[in-house]
């Protein structure tokens, strides 16, 4: 095979004219290629903007979530304090443990008031206090810390998190993956439709590749009229539909918490660019899809 | 030029050709007579890279058929011009740009061809139909519009498969006259025809000799034709 390089490109974009039209020109099935690309290129647009959208969802999710813990210290009224000033000692000792606070009374009632009103008299009840860690970027052992706490105070439980955030996570990787799985299959049957419009043209044209090579054309040269062609009009119809998806994710309501993650579907800052790689990947599996066609039909005819 | 060596040639389980030698000489002239359906078709599709024989040893241009590559037959193709018996042309194109088909195809079309071409379009009498498109030809016009464009590249060899199959016998005898004047100038000619007339005419005027295929096998005919 030979590196194709930028002048190869070039040459292959501009084309032979007259290469060209040796093929003669075709209506209906030209227009329904250019519209299959437009098509699979929207849906791709839709399947990139929701894996990259999922793949910001996790890395957030896993990001805001490791990064704290709870300790809850549930004791007899009177070891309440007793027992957080230990927690707060032995956690000041634990290597990863950027900062242990235990919340103030207000912060607490603040937490229970969705559910009990902001009239609750939390100093009468049983309430347990809540310390709030922080952690640094390496983390702490988790597991260490629960063994220590056990033994030096043993109304501590230890909240990581790890059960909340997981099941998150992974379900929003699955979907990134989903979407990676969507724009792998949209691209493949691209290839699989210009694979059939290529055949059907070539079986059209018998009788022009039949005297283009009674008079010395080599494949190379009958191949390259298809090829171009279907490689342009892949391109273009690319190109029109991911303008088209990209219009209507732009049109989609904008992300905010009360939607959570349908109005995050879309393309943040260079995430747009994403964009630009629709149309010449369509036009690379156009390539491949044509040439792999044609040669395969050559290589059956004298 | 063209060499075939014990050539056998079947379809099927029944053989077409077999033991078929014969070394085409530059410059010489050749008809291939024989009964419709004895493989006069089939023998000029070997000498041109169409089909490999099924047996025997077909070289094109000193190389071994067997050893050749697509791209090699297409090349070797460049140097063998073949008029076929149901003349093919783009029909979307020209007869102009279809006679200068050749030239395209291998890059070749520069701007003193355009000179050849139409000097060559004048020779096989279509000046006039240069803009016509080839369902437009009758069938005595598309036989030289065929040949006219089996010669532009001036090959070495000229395979014309009953160039005269649907034409009246003047318009024959003028593309015989074409024939002829191209091995003046050094091709090599093989015309398959069963127009024992066409090859009388051409016995007056070249040293052309006739070969037969009859029960499978190529005989040189006699001069007593």
């Amino acid at each position: 095979m030979r590196r194709p390089d930028l002048a190869h490109l070039t040459r292959f974009l501009t084309g032979d004219p007259q290469a060209d039209r040796m093929v003669p020109p075709t209506g209906y099935t030209a227009r329904l290629t250019v519209f299959s690309a437009a098509a699979m290129a929207f849906l791709a647009v839709f399947a990139l903007a929701l894996a990259l959208a999922t793949g910001r969802m996790a890395v957030r999710w896993g990001d805001e979530l490791a990064r704290t813990a709870t300790l809850r210290i549930s004791a007899p009224t009177e070891q309440i304090a007793a027992q957080t000033a230990a927690a707060l000692r032995v956690l000041s000792q634990t290597p990863g443990v950027a900062t242990a606070r235990a919340l103030s009374p207000d912060e607490q009632r603040a937490l229970l008031a969705p559910w009990f009103g902001p009239d609750l008299p939390i100093e009468a009840l049983p309430i347990p206090q809540l310390i709030e860690i922080v952690e640094t970027s390496a983390g702490f052992d988790a597991q260490g810390l629960r063994l220590r706490l056990s033994a030096e105070v043993p109304g501590a439980v230890l909240d990581d998190h790890s059960r909340w955030r997981k099941p998150l996570v992974q379900a929003a990787n699955r979907l990134r993956l989903l979407g990676g799985v969507a724009i792998v299959l949209i691209f493949g049957t691209m290839a699989a439709m210009i694979t059939l419009a290529a055949n059907a043209a070539l079986a059209a044209n018998a009788q022009v590749i039949a005297v283009l090579r009674l008079v010395g054309a080599r494949d190379g040269y009958i191949a390259q009229a298809f090829v171009r062609r279907f490689t342009l009009r892949a391109i273009s119809g690319a190109f029109v539909g991911s303008v088209l998806g990209g219009l209507a994710i732009a049109l989609l309501p904008a992300a905010q918490d009360e939607g959570g993650f349908l109005t995050g579907l879309g393309f943040q800052g260079l995430g747009w660019l994403w964009l630009l790689v629709i149309p010449p990947l369509a036009g690379a599996v156009a390539f491949a899809a044509t040439q792999f066609a044609a040669r395969t039909t050559l290589k059956e005819l004298p | 030029m063209i060499e075939l060596e014990n050539v056998a040639m079947s379809y099927g389980g029944g053989e077409l050709l077999s033991d078929i030698s014969l070394r085409l000489a530059p410059g010489s002239f050749h008809f291939l007579t024989g009964p419709s359906g004895a493989g006069k078709t089939t023998f000029l599709k070997l000498c041109y890279g169409a089909l490999l024989p099924s047996a025997g040893r077909v070289q094109l241009f000193g190389t071994d058929l067997r050893q050749m590559g697509r791209d090699d037959i297409a090349l070797a193709r460049r140097k063998i011009g073949v008029v076929h018996q149901d003349v093919q042309f783009l029909d979307h194109l020209s007869v102009a740009e279809n006679v200068a088909l050749p030239l395209m195809v291998s890059g070749r079309e520069t701007l003193d061809q355009e000179v050849n071409l139409r000097e060559l379009l004048g020779w096989v009498g279509l000046k006039g139909r240069a803009d016509a498109h080839p369902p437009q030809l009758s069938g005595g016009e598309r036989q030289r519009a065929a040949l006219a464009r089996a010669v532009i590249m001036s090959p070495e060899v000229i395979l014309a498969d009953e160039p005269t199959g649907n034409i009246d016998w003047e318009m024959s005898q003028r593309l015989l006259q074409l024939l002829v004047e191209l091995n003046r100038m050094g091709k090599t000619i093989m015309i398959a025809t069963h127009d024992l007339n066409l090859i009388r005419a051409a016995k007056g005027q070249v040293q052309a000799r006739v070969l037969r295929i009859s029960n499978r096998r190529l005989h040189l005919a006699g001069a007593d034709l």
